[in-house]
């Protein structure tokens, strides 16, 4: 801090704007009238939820015959779209709180968006868990409750540890989210026309007037939730891999498997944050809070985690060639060249190819380069479960069981249909709160700094 | 990050120091939402236990089944059969001793008797007519297991598992009703400690026999008859 005057740093936002364009700027989407772009993609959105929550009831009155399981694959697109989701909603956590605590200044513009999404994905990511079991209404055996036959889930299977870690990591969010928009909603309190409008975001600002022990409250509350987040970002994503490294099947059965997940993860949630990010700055009028800089911090950290996810796949086959297990070894030439092939070669090619690209500046900072290589990422990522899931069930030690697997109508709808659900609620939050953390972006400008100004 | 403060409110200060009180209570909430956090507490606690109440109590069999009893074609009264005419459980259920089921009677067990008791009650000639067309009676069961449990009355009978056990004091009723709840733990509760629940096999119809010390004398038996009953899922899940 106190070298600032001595060291130049890039700045977070376009110098020349004061505090109350700031509030303007993200103020001016919840404020002013809905655009006719909004209208358009909320009915698609909701058509695709709608779609959604057709599939699931056909799903609940018919069985899971009407998906595409078979014998040795129990475990399709069900399992492939919950770790999807999940994998997602890690760019948020790790913003908010891993960077908060390195105080990386940058996130301010952007953890706000990160969150939302974050929240929303743990949400599609929900979704499935409920409905895989096959009777949902059978879901209660997910919780230790006591029951008439006394019986306990299985404390042993990482299955269960699933649903705590989960839940645990959807309720921190949650929280981490609501405080840091407190004060924000208070500057939309103020600033409302209309009395129910005061009202309600009056009631979620709890009564805040940005007085001095507010501001302390608020920023203990905010580092503590910061700091009982930081080990969810690592933990969720351990616990969802255990989930298959925990069995015994080729493929699945290996140590990399938590620190290879967790990489994915981000790797997936920031891509997911920049396609999102590049969107909503254009539409929304928000290039001068959320400036290029920004996006090239997060395609930065998108080409570090690429880089780990692309060593980790090189280094599942070291470990397999190494092991001399004969069962390993088949299940990964049997992924890169086995029936399967196309997707493995898509994975490849969206994961550790596209996110190369990056090293370079000038792709790193072109917007339309950057949003399509980060499309890939995202198609790249859902390929990667469906590899692993997948491809290791589909052959594995017994010859006679092997089956292809392929997806039903009904599969593919769910899936579409789970991304409706995220694009409904995440609308709706460009469209009733401030998408950018007003109060922290105007604490990183130079404005804030209480020498500002002074002669050196 | 305290300067935070001026930095929120540099475009409210000159109203938040307005000395009007109209203004600060724009901000403020009315007294009584003070207690709303011990509400919620509270209200949160008491949530969650009447969750596990809904699982634990309410969908379980002691509260879904206990006291089911549907009405019969013919009213037929264990309380004057069994009870009163002091007619054996196996006189009817024939097979209890030798199968899973315990075997529903036919129309020809009844009619060893009523081919000359009661014959003008309009009762006996509706089992009659059965009788004669040769079409069973359509006994409504009382007692149900879900279809994925493997239940045998051979193995428990003949193990000194009595009938009034599991189904109550039959003599006494006009009209069956299910008493136990024939739940999952129910079952393994007696798995777990069947000692509670043996007596001699000559016994095991006899409704109303007790004896002053029935757990050593179960602790006995169980220990001569080899009575060790299983917990794994295949036992009942086959």
């Amino acid at each position: 801090m106190q070298n600032e005057s001595t060291v130049q740093r890039p700045h977070l936002i376009t110098p020349g704007i004061n505090f109350k364009e700031v509030s303007d700027i993200v103020c001016k989407p919840v404020e002013d009238k809905t655009p006719k772009w909004w209208f358009i993609a909320f009915t698609g959105a909701v058509s695709l939820l709608l779609l959604l929550l057709s599939m699931l009831s056909y799903l609940i009155w018919e069985g899971v015959g009407v998906w595409g399981l078979n014998n040795p694959v129990a475990w399709g697109f069900d399992i492939v779209n919950f770790v999807f989701w999940v994998g997602i909603g890690h760019a948020g956590t790790l913003i908010s709180a891993i960077l908060f605590l390195f105080k990386q200044k940058w996130r301010m513009s952007i953890n706000r968006f990160a969150e939302a999404m974050t929240i929303f994905a743990v949400i599609c990511a929900l979704v499935f868990p409920g409905i895989h079991v096959g009777r949902a209404w059978l879901d209660f055996y997910l919780f230790p409750i006591p029951n008439q036959m006394a019986m306990w889930p299985n404390f042993r299977s990482p299955l269960l540890w699933d649903v705590f870690a989960v839940s645990t990591y959807f309720s921190v969010s949650l929280l981490f989210w609501f405080v840091g928009l407190i004060p924000d909603l208070a500057v939309i309190r103020d600033r409302a026309k209309t009395k129910t409008k005061k009202m309600v975001y009056g009631i979620f600002a709890l009564g805040w007037r940005g007085a001095n022990r507010h501001w302390q409250n608020y920023e203990k509350a905010y580092l503590l939730l910061a700091a009982l987040a930081t080990p969810l970002v690592l933990s969720v994503h351990s616990i969802v891999s255990f989930d298959f490294a925990v069995s015994q099947l080729p493929g699945w059965h290996t140590t990399i498997f938590p620190p290879y997940f967790v990489a994915g993860a981000i790797f997936s949630g920031f891509a997911m944050v920049v396609t999102l990010m590049v969107l909503a700055r254009e539409l929304f009028g928000l290039k001068d809070l959320i400036t290029l800089h920004h996006l090239e911090c997060m395609n930065r950290i998108i080409l570090a985690t690429g880089t780990m996810v692309g060593y980790a796949y090189a280094m599942e086959f070291f470990t397999a060639w190494y092991s001399g297990n004969q069962y390993e070894a088949f299940a990964f030439v049997n992924r890169a060249f086995g029936p399967y092939a196309w997707a493995y070669w898509i994975m490849i090619s969206c994961n550790v190819i596209s996110p190369q690209l990056f090293w370079s500046k000038r792709i790193r900072t072109s917007i339309p380069l950057m949003f399509i290589i980060s499309i890939f990422v995202n198609i790249g990522m859902w390929f990667e479960r469906f590899v692993i899931t997948v491809t290791s069930l589909h052959a594995d030690f017994l010859p006679s069981s092997w089956a292809y697997y392929s997806p039903t109508w009904v599969d593919l709808c769910t899936l579409a249909g789970s991304f409706g659900l995220f694009f409904t609620l995440f609308l709706l939050f460009l469209k009733f709160l401030p998408m950018i953390a007003i109060s922290e972006v105007k604490g990183v400008m130079p404005e804030a700094n209480p020498h500002h100004g002074e002669a050196h | 990050m305290g300067r935070l403060f001026l930095v929120i409110s540099s475009t409210k200060v000159t109203k938040m120091s307005e000395p009007s009180d109209q203004k600060l209570s724009n901000y403020l909430f009315p007294r009584w939402t003070n207690k709303l956090p011990a509400y919620f507490a509270i209200g949160g606690i008491l949530f969650f236990c009447f969750i596990i109440f809904v699982f634990w109590y309410w969908l379980s069999p002691k509260n879904t089944d206990i006291g089911y009893a549907p009405k019969q074609p013919i009213p037929y009264s264990h309380k004057l059969h069994a009870g009163e005419l002091g007619i054996d459980c196996r006189y009817c259920h024939i097979n209890v001793e030798r199968a899973a089921a315990a075997t529903v009677p036919p129309t020809e067990i009844c009619m060893n008797c009523h081919k000359i008791i009661k014959t003008d009650s309009p009762y006996i000639q509706k089992l009659k007519k059965s009788y004669d067309e040769n079409k069973p009676m359509q006994w409504i069961k009382v007692h149900k297991l879900p279809d994925y449990v493997y239940f045998d009355h051979s193995r428990h009978v003949n193990s000194g598992v009595a009938c009034v056990t599991c189904h109550g004091r039959i003599d006494q009723m006009a009209v069956v009703h299910q008493v136990q709840p024939l739940s999952m733990s129910w079952c393994l509760d007696c798995h777990r400690h069947p000692e509670k629940n043996l007596r001699p096999k000559s016994l095991i119809t006899k409704m109303d026999w007790s004896t002053p010390d029935p757990l050593s004398l179960g602790k006995e038996l169980r220990q001569a008859n080899h009575i060790n009953p299983r917990e794994d899922c295949s036992t009942c899940h086959r």
